[in-house]
């Protein structure tokens, strides 16, 4: 047996915590998002780049999907186009249900905060822009508005630097902002692009917790890209591993850590054999012996 | 503390250098014919003061007039051409043809237009401080980071939505930067029509009393002038500082 293929058995024994997804068979509870055979492909005919290769997905309402792999696999790919601001080449991609349009909140590896406005007033901007909200705006933004805001800034730990501008803040506080922008007009999908990317060990760890706990307060739908498999068992409820060039996933499997969870239990030997799985079944389907392989 | 030194310093600089020209025009013997002494065109202000007041208001309207019709129609074509690459691409030669083009060539033809006079100037004024603004109004709206447009988009942002919560509030640092340019420019523009075709404006009033040597009045022209301009150029940067000061946060703290 070559390596690649060892590895790709070892990885797909059993690990307590995860389980496949196709065991729920196809009752998706209240599906939000549909992917149906998606093709994306950047730059013209001869020299296309293939970043993600006819691919399904569907997410039901209420799930923390983590999408994790290497650079060039199609996961940030998968947020533009339910973002809306790219157009797969071929297949369809459906947001929400028959009841209309879904409100989506989406926060990014830089916080792009605009330099102009207070954290506050950059933390309101959705709430200018996205009805119901907008139709109030006036009305409402120094009373209800601002104190939602407030309310927000609090839960991620931000109270007191409401009137500041962004760059009075540190990166970690730019980013809790950036977070708070992405859910002050209660989304119902919030698209997290490597979030924590940019941040040290420790910022990182602490927004997990936020993050965690803003999720099961809210119950909002969230589709999390981040090359972090720490962080993707931490806070998925289910993980889907993506390989590159084609872009495409390889496997898609529930979470099942109970909540709330802990940094601790990151040390402990469950969780770190989800980590490992999800790593080793990566490392088997690149190409080549030693590229990205765990020995 | 340190700017009120600052503010100390520059007016000490510029007292000195009405001081150093008082004394070395009374050390050398200069002839008032040649350059007269600031105190000499001080006398001049005061005394004719009554007769140059018309003229520094008709210099003063064409140019503001001017500058004010050249910032609209410049912030307009500059939204048009920032926002468009296809327009970009196919007005950004014809404007630096045009931009090209003396200023003081134009006259002649304005004159032939509108007559001598008012029109003229504020004309000269409002092409020269256009194209700064163009430019740069251009310049500020095709270097927004994508990113924060995205965000807009995610949220399904109207255009409009997009130019008045991003672009435009982007780009002021941009625009700010050409107004102090363009009131300068418009100003210059303004008195060069004056001194070839007009019967009013300090420009014309500097051409009349050269012809007649009447050298300290030509000179108290060039002091209007020169109080005019800082004024300007003061109000505008006192704005930019008010409205933009995000952008510029490196020199303040």
């Amino acid at each position: 047996m070559s390596r690649p293929d060892r590895a790709a058995a070892e990885a797909n024994a059993s690990v307590k915590g995860l389980s496949p997804v196709r065991a729920r068979g196809d009752s998706v509870s209240e599906r939000l998002i549909r992917l149906h055979n998606v093709t994306v492909q950047y730059g013209a005919a001869d020299q296309a780049v293939l970043a993600l290769q006819a691919t399904n997905l569907e997410v039901g309402r209420g799930e923390l999907l983590a999408l994790v792999g290497p650079s060039g696999c199609g996961k940030s790919t998968i947020l533009k186009l339910l973002g809306g601001l790219i157009r797969p080449t071929s297949g369809a991609v459906s947001v929400g249900d028959d009841r209309g349009d879904v409100r989506i909140g989406m926060a990014f590896q830089n916080p792009t905060l605009l330099p102009w406005l207070t954290i506050v007033q950059n933390v309101m901007l959705p709430l200018k822009i996205v009805p119901p909200f907008r139709n109030r705006f006036r009305a409402k933004r120094k009373g209800e508005y601002l104190d939602r805001v407030q309310h927000l800034l609090e839960q991620v730990g931000l109270s007191g630097f409401g009137e500041k501008y962004p760059w009075q803040l540190s990166g970690g506080m730019l980013q809790r902002a950036s977070l708070c922008r992405a859910l002050v007009h209660d989304p119902s999908l919030l698209l997290l692009d490597e979030p924590f990317g940019a941040l040290d060990q420790f910022t990182r760890e602490e927004l997990w917790g936020i993050l965690q706990q803003l999720w099961m307060t809210h119950k909002p739908t969230i589709l999390l890209v981040t090359h972090d498999f720490r962080e993707a068992v931490f806070l998925a409820t289910r993980l889907c591993v993506m390989r590159p060039r084609p872009g495409q996933i390889i496997d898609d499997s529930l979470v099942e850590f109970p909540r709330p969870r802990t940094l601790e239990m990151t040390f402990g030997s469950e969780f770190v054999a989800a980590m490992h799985r999800a790593r080793m079944l990566l490392g088997a389907s690149l190409s080549g012996t030693d590229r990205g392989g765990i020995k | 503390m340190n700017s009120i030194a600052q503010k100390l310093g520059s007016a000490v600089f510029v007292l000195l250098f009405f001081l150093i020209w008082e004394l070395a025009c009374l050390a050398f013997h200069v002839s008032d014919l040649v350059l007269p002494r600031p105190s000499e065109i001080l006398v001049v202000l005061y005394t004719k003061g009554a007769g140059i007041w018309p003229h520094a208001v008709a210099t003063l309207t064409s140019t503001v007039l001017g500058f004010v019709a050249g910032v609209m129609a410049g912030i307009l074509l500059g939204v048009v051409i920032g926002y468009s690459k296809i327009i970009y691409d196919a007005l950004y030669p014809t404007l630096v043809g045009f931009s090209s083009i003396p200023k003081v060539a134009l006259v002649p033809i304005l004159v032939l237009w509108f007559g001598a006079g008012t029109w003229p100037a504020v004309l000269t004024a409002m092409s020269m401080s256009l194209f700064p603004v163009v430019v740069n109004m251009a310049t500020g709206l095709a270097t927004i980071e994508p990113e924060l447009k995205e965000i807009m988009h995610v949220l399904k942002a109207k255009p409009t939505d997009i130019l008045w919560n991003v672009s435009l509030p982007r780009s002021l640092p941009y625009l700010f930067a050409s107004l102090k340019v363009a009131i300068t420019l418009a100003f210059v523009g303004a008195v060069v029509s004056e001194t070839i075709a007009s019967n009013k404006g300090i420009g014309n009033m500097m051409m009349i009393a050269s012809s007649n040597f009447d050298v300290p009045l030509t000179f108290a022209g060039l002091l209007v002038l020169a109080v005019m301009g800082v004024a300007f150029y003061a109000i505008f940067a006192v704005l930019e500082a008010r409205f933009t000061g995000w952008a510029h946060r490196g020199s303040q703290q």
